[in-house]
């Protein structure tokens, strides 16, 4: 102000809003600063670090059965696929064989996850966009979910089931009968997800066009998982590099190529389809055996580096280990989809409305532990 | 005195003698204000109470869950509790706000909530004033709350607040025409601005039946543009939770927060009380012409719950659909106004102008 009345003329300043670290529809501590011009945002600049735990750092002087519950606090929402990553490479590392009876009860569990993940995106989808009331639907649902897990694994959200070798614990006797139950239910109740949402035409018009990535930028940036296909980027790790029993089921890879945030909520919506045909593919045929392989208590990894990837609710899970062959790894980094995800916002942002910038936030499901790690 | 719950006007003239009979003309009329003030703060409190617990056990049924049910019985206190907890919550003063226009501004919107109030027919002799021009003066008042939310964003020295203050004003410029646009072309069928008078009208049915299809297309209309001009969901962009982080009234804490809240309950009741006035007959019972016991039978309904019931229905639909739609983006909104409901406005004026010269109207 004083400098306009100095100057005595009017001098054009940007005019910064700080989107975060505290805002509701950040989703977590993101701070996002954006330069405006009236409602039109000209530039998005990510600060990230405001929840970094420099996990990466302690995993240098973690066990590797201790890693595992360090990667439940990076995607919260995909604990039990990020817990898998770790125990994958582990084993292949030490060339284990698990018997098939984990690789099911671990695919299950992971699609589970999935559907638990992308019930929670949509609540918090509609609520981006100011309809409150699919939180509630999503939650009903998502409620169901955390129940099976936590009769089986013994928690709600970060459950830290799989041990290298295999499982912590056999499954519940109730968990298949559950599951099954669970999946009638479902099937009845995502229609309403459409019905509330999906043909609603404010979110067609809200959506629609709003956020373009295309298939180059996609690969460019990393953007991986659902919106990652939404733009028509067959970076399913699911289907190109299967995991446990992912060879074993029929499923479709959801593409489409229009990559805007209409099509990147069709994608979630429709891998929650998928999710739930793969769950009745096995949740009949989980072989009699072992929950795990008998393991020694200290796990030294030969010499070498490893990279192992998963297919998370938001996109490609890495882990990177380069042992020394102590019983600690000397570094450790993971590839969090979050993070790749989060730097495309610019691309996607930048020469739209506010509105339409938490849209597209919405829209790439971030969460915010999994970009600070 | 003669007190007639299907007739107030006896009533009100017996008081109104006898003031007028003991006290010098100026104390009377002082006396007539002040009780008038005191009924309607009290009316406006509990309407206001009324309303935040009515939405919040309607938008609990819609979205799968039971609402307040603790203090009292189904909770009806706890709009009362919420209440004392806002008038003893700390009045958190900004260091780098405009203190007087910051101070000023819920007061403005409160106030002109508060005076629009006075016009509206609660039932046959109950109101204020009967002004000649009843529903011109009340589309005036109501609209003098944008000032209030202006003040209340530019004050705050917030830059969110700023957002949604411009959003706002923005807004309620462009809905406001439309708001005006509906009510004319109900006038041009009622043929007077007196807002007793377009009840009486409404004596052989109400408007929406008895100018059937524009009527109905400015219902409709009305329903949408008085709801963007409430600030209600799906046009709240000027709180637009997600974004703006609560908008024009961000910075405002204890009472002064309860004001902006109360205000946009009370201005919902009052579109709501307009709505049921010009289309739906306000206080007047549902008669249907040719049916005389079903119209007697009917007449046995006070006036006052008709008026009560007909305005509630109309809170019911608007709370349905801030609870069901998603939230629109500020050029859709202004998109809306000027490029549909504003052309269809102006054709259904002239619709209902030829249907009122032919007499095509019941």
């Amino acid at each position: 102000m004083e400098n306009i009345i100095t100057n005595n003329s009017i001098q054009q300043e940007e005019y910064i809003v700080n989107m975060g670290p505290q805002h509701p529809s950040t989703h977590g501590v993101l701070r996002l600063k954006i330069s405006l011009k009236g409602e039109t945002v000209e530039n998005i600049e990510p600060h990230c670090g405001y929840i970094h735990r420099g996990i990466e750092k302690m995993c240098e002087r973690l066990t590797y059965q201790q890693i595992i519950h360090l990667t439940d606090r990076l995607d919260y929402l995909s604990a039990h696929t990020n817990n898998e990553a770790v125990c994958l490479l582990v084993e292949n590392a030490l060339q284990i064989e698990v018997p098939e009876r984990v690789k099911y009860i671990r695919t299950i569990l992971d699609e589970l996850t999935r559907l638990a993940s992308h019930q929670l995106w949509w609540c918090a989808f509609g609520m981006d966009l100011g309809a409150l009331t699919t939180y509630f639907y999503g939650l009903r649902d998502r409620e169901k979910i955390l129940d099976i897990f936590e009769e089986t694994t013994g928690a709600r959200l970060l459950q830290s089931f799989n041990v290298p070798g295999g499982l912590m614990n056999d499954i519940h006797p109730n968990f298949i009968g559950r599951v099954k139950e669970f999946i009638t239910y479902f099937r009845k109740k995502l229609p309403e997800y459409d019905e509330l949402l999906t043909g609603n035409v404010i979110l067609k018009e809200r959506t629609t066009d709003i956020g373009l990535l295309t298939l180059e930028e996609a690969i460019n940036y990393g953007v991986t998982g659902p919106s990652g296909r939404a733009s028509g980027f067959a970076c399913d790790v699911r289907k190109h590099h299967p995991y446990s029993a992912y060879d074993k089921v029929e499923f479709k890879e959801i593409l489409y190529t229009k990559g805007d945030s209409f099509h990147r909520y069709k994608a979630r919506v429709e891998e929650m389809w998928e999710s739930m045909k793969i769950l009745e593919q096995l949740i009949d045929n989980i072989p009699e055996g072992d929950y795990a392989v008998k393991m020694k208590p200290i796990i030294k990894l030969p010499e070498g580096e490893y990279y192992q990837r998963v297919e998370a609710a938001r996109g490609e899970f890495g882990v990177y280990v380069l042992s020394t062959g102590e019983k600690y790894p000397y570094r450790v980094k993971f590839r969090s989809p979050n993070f790749s995800n989060l730097s495309a916002i610019n691309k996607l942002g930048a020469g739209h409305k506010i509105a339409d910038l938490v849209a597209i936030g919405g829209s790439l499901d971030l969460v915010i532990p999994d970009i600070d790690r | 005195m003669a007190f007639d719950i299907y007739d107030f006007t006896s009533f009100n003239q017996t008081i109104d003698k006898a003031l007028y009979d003991n006290l010098p003309p100026i104390l009377a009329m002082l006396t007539e204000m002040v009780i008038i003030g005191v009924v309607f703060l009290l009316f406006y409190a509990l309407v206001g109470l009324f309303l935040v617990y009515a939405e919040r056990k309607v938008c609990a049924f819609i979205q799968n869950r039971v609402g307040p049910n603790r203090v009292g019985p189904y909770g009806i206190f706890q709009t009362f509790a919420d209440f004392i907890k806002l008038l003893m919550k700390e009045l958190i003063p900004i260091n780098k706000a405009d203190k007087i226009l910051f101070n000023l501004a819920p007061f403005i919107v409160i106030i002109a909530s508060f005076m629009a109030i006075a016009a509206i027919p609660f039932g046959k002799g109950l109101h204020a004033i009967d002004l000649n021009v009843g529903i011109f003066y009340v589309m005036a008042v109501s609209s003098l709350g944008v000032v209030g939310i202006l003040l209340a964003g530019w004050s705050s020295n917030n830059k969110y607040s700023l957002i949604g203050a411009m959003r706002s004003g923005a807004q309620i410029v462009s809905y406001e025409l439309s708001v005006g646009l509906s009510m004319v072309t109900m006038v041009i069928l009622a043929g007077s601005m007196q807002l007793s008078e377009i009840v009486e009208a409404q004596r052989n049915g109400w408007f929406i039946f008895t100018g059937h299809v524009p009527a109905f297309i400015a219902f409709v209309i009305f329903l949408i543009a008085s709801t963007a001009e409430t600030n209600r969901g799906p046009f709240d962009l000027a709180e637009a939770e997600s974004e703006l982080t609560a908008g024009f009234h961000t910075e405002y804490s204890g009472i002064k927060f309860a004001f902006f809240f109360l205000a946009e309950y009370m201005n919902m009741f009052i579109v709501a009380s307009i709505a049921a006035t010009i289309f739906w007959g306000g206080w007047m019972p549902l008669h249907i012409p040719g049916w005389e016991g079903f119209n007697i039978v009917m007449d046995y309904i006070p006036p006052f719950f008709w008026y009560m019931g007909k305005t509630l229905v109309v809170i019911f639909l608007m709370m349905w659909f801030k609870w069901t739609f998603p939230r629109l983006r500020i050029d859709q909104l202004l998109k809306l106004e000027w490029k549909y409901l504003l052309p269809i406005n102006l054709f259904n004026i002239i619709l209902m102008a030829l249907i009122v010269l032919m007499g095509w109207h019941f």
